[in-house]
């Protein structure tokens, strides 16, 4: 059942809102989320958190409301009109995030629910396949717990050894550590996060893949907070796998990806058997479908991926190195802004190494009520362990607040951050 | 989440959070127990001396947030003379009326690990063979 991947299909994403390459404006780009818009008579919304989801602009509302009150059928079956629309618009979706991602070719990505199945999907299909007891595999101390316990499942399973590649107290990765891990050959899979959702440490992915590669192991990467932010090359990078989700990228929730080298993908067994992931079946047994539809059990999520396509022409029309220039400038500024209040200490690398997300502690104040007096005005933060508990205790800490920036997020912002900052040290004081 | 934070950290939940009455270990209680938040790492230890089945003293120990913190606080203050029976009655809203405040779900589950400690510990010791029910 061979099959088109179309481009420049019917419902085109909705038009980037600046013309490429115009010069950055975060005023002009906040105006386009209506979230962030000011409401008569309500406090603005100074939202500071958006490692854990970022908020959508009106062109990803549109599209989706569009696909919704136009175009909703479903994908791979219908032979009408609207469902072929559909169709195309969900492998335009694919189409356009290879391109974003640098992949040789829409056959390798596969669309997933999210980050966290992506590297379950990884664990489960590509691991039970290639890993015998007395196999290693190689994760770091900074993990996201979606980057820890697929593999913790897995090694339990088949007698798998897990090592880790230390962090350093700044927060960043020992890379000293990394030849004795691998120097036995045991080593067949390393999977490691390109941007710390805690720390905002920027890893040295191409160098890691050298190593590992050198060892004859591959390399899988979790990309949830590097896509969304930076310009993302996957063979730049040199992995054999990325991970990473919409929902962090202006996209909707309900959708992520699997990238793989497509030779590595088509050796691998389905993860999710179900509908459309099959080319025949019989009621004993069935053949797999062809990349990437092998991965894609079910109906997926149409209008997301539609959402996300247009997501994707947002960031293209801002640009992903200015977005990231962004992200960074606010991370400086947001380091020297925290640095002058009394009792905060900030977790982490210096700001030349990382990304938006600036992560602290104020005094022995703790981060749920930090962020409670933060909500009082209106300032979303996240406090807790951020989803990332064996890097806190690394650090010897319990929770932190986070602050975590995209391209809609302003000085001003920071500033009522620090404002608040000052509040909440005065009713715990 | 409603309200500022002055309606939040109501002036007792800032007393008893930067004054804990009860706080501290005894020596050789008669019921221990522990617990933990993981989520946001509030953790709490409850000794408590039974004497007749009453409550005779009760310390409570560990860190965490001030909702966490103060409804510790609270609850060993309710709960000092009082019979253990009592314990088993007291419910989600008696600890958040004595906070006198509306808490989201996350913030809930700070108000209510203290009790959630006691009960397990009370409980526990009455579940134990060979005490006698109800001490």
């Amino acid at each position: 059942m061979a099959r088109v991947i179309a481009s420049g299909a019917a419902l085109a994403p909705a038009a980037a809102p600046a013309p490429a390459r115009a010069p950055f404006d975060a005023r002009r780009v906040r105006a386009d989320f209506p979230i962030l818009r000011p409401r008569p008579g309500q406090k603005p919304l100074i939202y500071l958190d958006s490692a854990a989801t970022s908020q959508k602009p009106e062109a990803v509302l549109r599209a989706m409301d569009e696909y919704y009150t136009t175009t909703n059928a479903n994908i791979h079956r219908g032979i009408y009109r609207i469902a072929e629309q559909a169709t195309a618009a969900y492998e335009d979706a694919r189409a356009r995030l290879a391109g974003f991602i640098g992949a040789a070719s829409p056959r390798e990505v596969v669309f997933t629910r999210n980050s966290t199945e992506a590297l379950n999907l990884i664990a489960y299909a590509w691991g039970r396949a290639n890993l015998r007891a007395g196999d290693a595999i190689l994760l770091t101390e900074m993990e996201h717990h979606s980057n820890l316990v697929p593999w913790q499942i897995l090694a339990a399973e088949r007698g798998v050894e897990l090592r880790f590649i230390p962090m350093t107290g700044r927060g960043e990765l020992d890379l000293d550590a990394l030849p004795p891990r691998l120097a036995d050959g045991r080593v067949r899979i390393a999977s490691v996060v390109h941007i710390s959702n805690v720390l905002g440490t920027v890893n040295p992915i191409a160098a890691i893949a050298e190593r590992v590669h050198a060892a004859g192991a591959l390399l899988a990467i979790d990309a949830s907070q590097s896509v969304p932010h930076c310009p993302v090359d996957v063979r730049a990078l040199g992995c054999d796998f990325m991970a990473l989700t919409s929902h962090k990228m202006l996209g909707p929730t309900g959708i992520g990806a699997l990238w793989g080298r497509a030779a590595l993908l088509e050796a691998m067994p389905p993860f999710l058997g179900g509908g459309e992931m099959i080319r025949e079946v019989r009621l004993e047994r069935s053949e797999w479908n062809e990349l990437p539809w092998k991965f894609e059990a079910g109906t997926m999520p149409i209008a997301e991926a539609i959402g996300l396509n247009a997501a994707i022409g947002y960031l293209e029309g801002l640009g992903m190195d200015q977005v990231f220039a962004h992200d960074r400038e606010l991370s400086a500024y947001a380091m020297e802004r925290l640095a002058t209040v009394p009792d905060l200490s900030l977790i982490g690398p210096d700001a030349a190494k990382r990304g938006g997300v600036v992560a602290f502690t104020l005094g022995a104040i703790h981060a749920h009520d930090v962020a409670t007096v933060l909500d009082s005005d209106g300032i979303a933060v996240r406090a807790g362990h951020h989803c990332a508990m064996p890097l806190h205790a690394r650090l010897g800490i319990v929770a932190t607040v986070r602050a975590s920036f995209h391209c809609y997020s302003l000085p001003e912002d920071i500033d009522a951050l620090v404002a608040g900052l000052h509040k909440a040290r005065k009713v715990f004081a | 989440m409603s309200g500022g934070w002055d309606e939040i950290y109501r002036e007792n939940i800032l007393e008893h959070y930067k004054h804990p009455r009860h706080h501290g270990t005894l020596e050789h209680p008669d019921i221990t127990y522990e617990d933990a938040n993981p989520l946001c790492g509030d953790h709490i230890r409850m000794d408590l001396k039974v004497r007749d089945g009453r409550v005779e003293d009760v310390r409570f120990s560990g860190h965490g947030c001030s909702i966490s913190q103060a409804s510790a606080s609270m609850l060993c203050e309710r709960i000092a003379g009082q019979p253990l029976e009592e314990i088993k009655r007291i419910g989600r809203d008696d600890v958040l009326e004595m906070l006198g405040i509306e808490l989201g779900p996350v913030r809930l589950k700070c108000a209510l690990l203290a009790l959630k400690t006691l009960k397990a510990g009370v409980y526990g010791i009455t579940q134990w063979p060979g005490e006698g029910e109800g001490s």
